[in-house]
């Protein structure tokens, strides 16, 4: 049979480049028995609505993957996101995982890091090192990052309003190990407008926050190009309880609202857009889950190439990081929990993820234990080694059922995305309230169906049994914050205070004249200045978000 | 029934609020009258709205790990303001191993994950009964 000519064109050009410079992971992959897996399955006839909907890998519009070879070029990044009570713990959980095989880094902070607070803050009583690390100053970077080579792996940090000071520890961390920022290799969450909806940890006005925004893209494009600027995330708006469709939508909305104001500032599409970096959810409707990822590609390609006019395929390419859905584990008969996450995460592979962290068993009841975080990740290399189903590319393309619910979830997504650009955009549907309520409306049916029956949750409401609360939990030990406190006072006493207030008050006039504010960030940091003390500053021209009105 | 009035918290800085949003909601539509505080209350923050409105009960929830310090502090805070008769109850991630120690520092019921909502309307029907009754 004569291979139709568009598939040629691809196998000559973007195969072709890709294999030369990567090859695959094996020649050939083969099932037990010694059959070729192929590659690329694709129909006998090629027609145009193939080629406009669904084309092949590494081609607009991406519906099949933003690689031509995809994961049997390289696997997925396994990364585990970790990280609880001091730096020291951390650092020692990472250097555990790093030698259990997991391949990136991904870094949890507490809450008062999250929004900006010292841990010495009245703000922060009870939840210093509880979800994650404590970070006050670079003097606690240093310690997260001991003896983790900064030029050999990617890391990923959670981090949101005060993502630009913990970026500029991870920068001047680095440097002190030789590292120089253009070698950087990571992701910042960086992701505000989601916060105001989903998550919560906002300190500024979207306004300011959306500058602080921009100030990083324009920073990294000269100083840090390998850097991951922003991971626009929909997975705590699904989290929040969103449906499918409202998670890709309100995504692609807050990520069209960056885009928009960085072009505002004056940056160059093409230096900024193809480091942005998307975070969606796995949960558990398998089908919809890996319709929903291949929608997502589609649509910001389209999304970037017609409504902003790029032609540079990178600008194009959603790349996201997917993490399995724990608002679904149960506390319920824990173990099934193991089954959810391999579901999830199969999802999110035959999905054409880039990144994957799958949820520990233990989550609905505490921090996962290393025994559990040992088995989820696991999870991840059974699927990867024995399942098959990284050996050939988007194994669902063609199926009826996938391709037509491809097409509603990017239809669905199309309608809101267009009421949101009607109703002012992102930021005015955040101030009327629209995109929090559409959540909170999901949110409530579901859970309601879960009440009345009519949605079967496993070992919950169906197939439960009497279990003794035997599984193990972890736990924060109280005297972590005593101790992080006092070692914030040491780095307060030993530091030099008059350099330290000469960099917040530049950084201070910097915010008050519209000055890219990285720089003075970077000095403060330096000067040993503490994540509060800056954040404090920045309050104080910014102002603070409040939250709306339930 | 009686139309009672009750406050639902956030304590602490996590902003997970989808089952505080989810318990605020059912309870209105079970006919109570809900206040909301939002993400990000203090203890203090709880305890002077819970007063200012005149609830019967308050609820709180909790995601992160914080209920071993904020619970209390918010039972703490309401008796320091002389509002000790206003019944406490408590739900979200927490380990049933904390349950009693709850319990001990004056926190009314605690719901772990799974809890029916309908047994969380009962409970908030008559911790606020009883309040009621107390101050008749």
């Amino acid at each position: 049979m004569k291979t139709p000519k568009e598939l040629q064109s691809w196998q000559e050009n973007e195969l072709k480049k890709t294999l030369d410079r990567f090859p695959e992971r094996k020649d050939p992959f083969t099932t037990h028995g010694g059959r070729e897996v192929q590659r690329l399955a694709v129909p006998e006839e090629i027609d145009r609505n193939y080629l406009e909907n669904i084309g092949f890998p590494g081609r607009y519009p991406y519906t099949r993957g933003v690689q031509p070879t995809m994961h049997r070029g390289r696997l997925w990044t396994m990364r585990q996101y970790a990280g609880f009570s001091t730096a020291s713990a951390s650092n020692e959980r990472y250097r555990y995982l790093l030698d259990q095989g997991q391949t990136g880094l991904s870094v949890a902070f507490d809450l008062p890091t999250q929004i900006g607070y010292d841990s010495d803050d009245p703000m922060s009583l009870g939840e210093v090192g509880k979800v994650g690390v404590a970070i006050d100053t670079l003097a606690d970077m240093e310690m997260l990052f001991d003896r983790i080579p900064l030029d050999k792996i990617s890391t990923s940090m959670t981090i949101n309003s005060p993502a630009m000071v913990l970026l500029a520890m991870y920068v001047v961390v680095a440097e002190k190990q030789g590292v120089r920022s253009d070698k950087i290799r990571g992701t910042i969450q960086n992701d505000i407008l989601k916060e105001y909806v989903a998550r919560g940890t906002y300190i500024f006005p979207p306004k300011p926050s959306l500058r602080l925004i921009t100030n990083i893209f324009q920073w990294c494009a000269e100083q840090a190009p390998l850097f991951n600027t922003i991971s626009i995330s929909g997975y705590h708006i699904r989290e929040a309880g969103s449906t499918a469709a409202q998670e890709l939508a309100f995504t692609l909305a807050n990520g069209l609202t960056y885009v928009q104001a960085a072009l505002d500032a004056g940056l160059e599409l093409e230096v900024f857009a193809r480091r942005l970096a998307f975070f969606f959810n796995g949960s558990s409707n398998l089908l919809e889950e890996v319709a929903k990822f291949r929608a997502a590609r589609r649509l910001w390609a389209r999304i970037m190439k017609e409504r902003f006019g790029t032609t540079d395929p990178r600008s194009m390419m959603l790349r996201f990081h997917t993490q399995t859905a724990g608002s679904s584990l149960t506390a319920q008969q824990v173990d099934n929990n193991i089954v959810r996450v391999t579901i999830q995460a199969l999802a999110a592979v035959l999905g054409g993820t880039q990144s994957l962290h799958t949820n520990s068993r233990d989550e609905a009841l505490s921090l996962p234990t290393e025994d559990s975080v040992r088995t989820a990740l696991r999870t991840q290399q059974v699927i990867a080694h024995e399942s098959g189903v990284a050996d050939t590319i988007d194994p669902l393309a063609g199926s009826f059922f996938i391709e037509q619910l491809t097409d509603t979830l990017e239809r669905e997504a199309v309608d809101l995305i267009g009421q949101i650009d009607e109703a002012g955009g992102v930021v005015a549907c955040i101030d009327n309230g629209f995109i929090a309520s559409q959540i909170e409306d999901a949110a409530y049916q579901y859970q309601q169906e879960i009440e009345r029956g009519e949605r079967i949750i496993v070992g919950v409401n169906e197939f439960q049994v009497e279990e003794e609360a035997t599984v193990p939990v972890l736990r924060v030990d109280p005297k972590v914050e005593d101790e992080q406190v006092a070692r914030l006072q040491q780095v307060k006493a030993e530091r030099d205070n008059e350099a330290v207030q000469q960099a917040l008050d530049e950084l201070g006039r910097a915010a008050r004249e519209d000055r890219n504010l990285m720089a003075p960030v970077l000095a403060a940091v330096r000067a040993y200045g503490s994540l509060g003390e800056i954040c404090n500053v920045l309050r104080g021209v910014f102002g603070e978000y409040r939250g709306r009105q339930w | 029934m009686k139309k009672y009035r009750v406050l639902i918290g956030k304590p602490g800085l996590d902003g997970h609020d989808r089952g505080a949003k989810f318990i605020a909601r059912a309870l209105r539509d079970a006919g109570f009258e809900v206040i909301y505080t939002g993400i990000r209350r203090t203890p203090d923050e709880i305890a002077a709205a819970a007063i200012h409105e005149d609830v019967a009960a308050v609820g709180l929830s909790s995601m992160s790990g914080g209920h071993v310090r904020l619970f209390p502090a918010v039972v703490d805070a309401l008796s320091r303001a002389g509002a000790s008769d206003i019944p406490v109850l408590g739900g979200g991630i927490i380990p049933a191993e904390d349950v009693p120690a709850m319990i001990e520092a004056g926190i009314r019921q605690i719901f772990t994950p799974g809890t029916k909502v309908e047994t969380i309307i009962a409970a908030f029907t008559e911790a606020c009964a009883q309040q009621h009754g107390q101050r008749e």
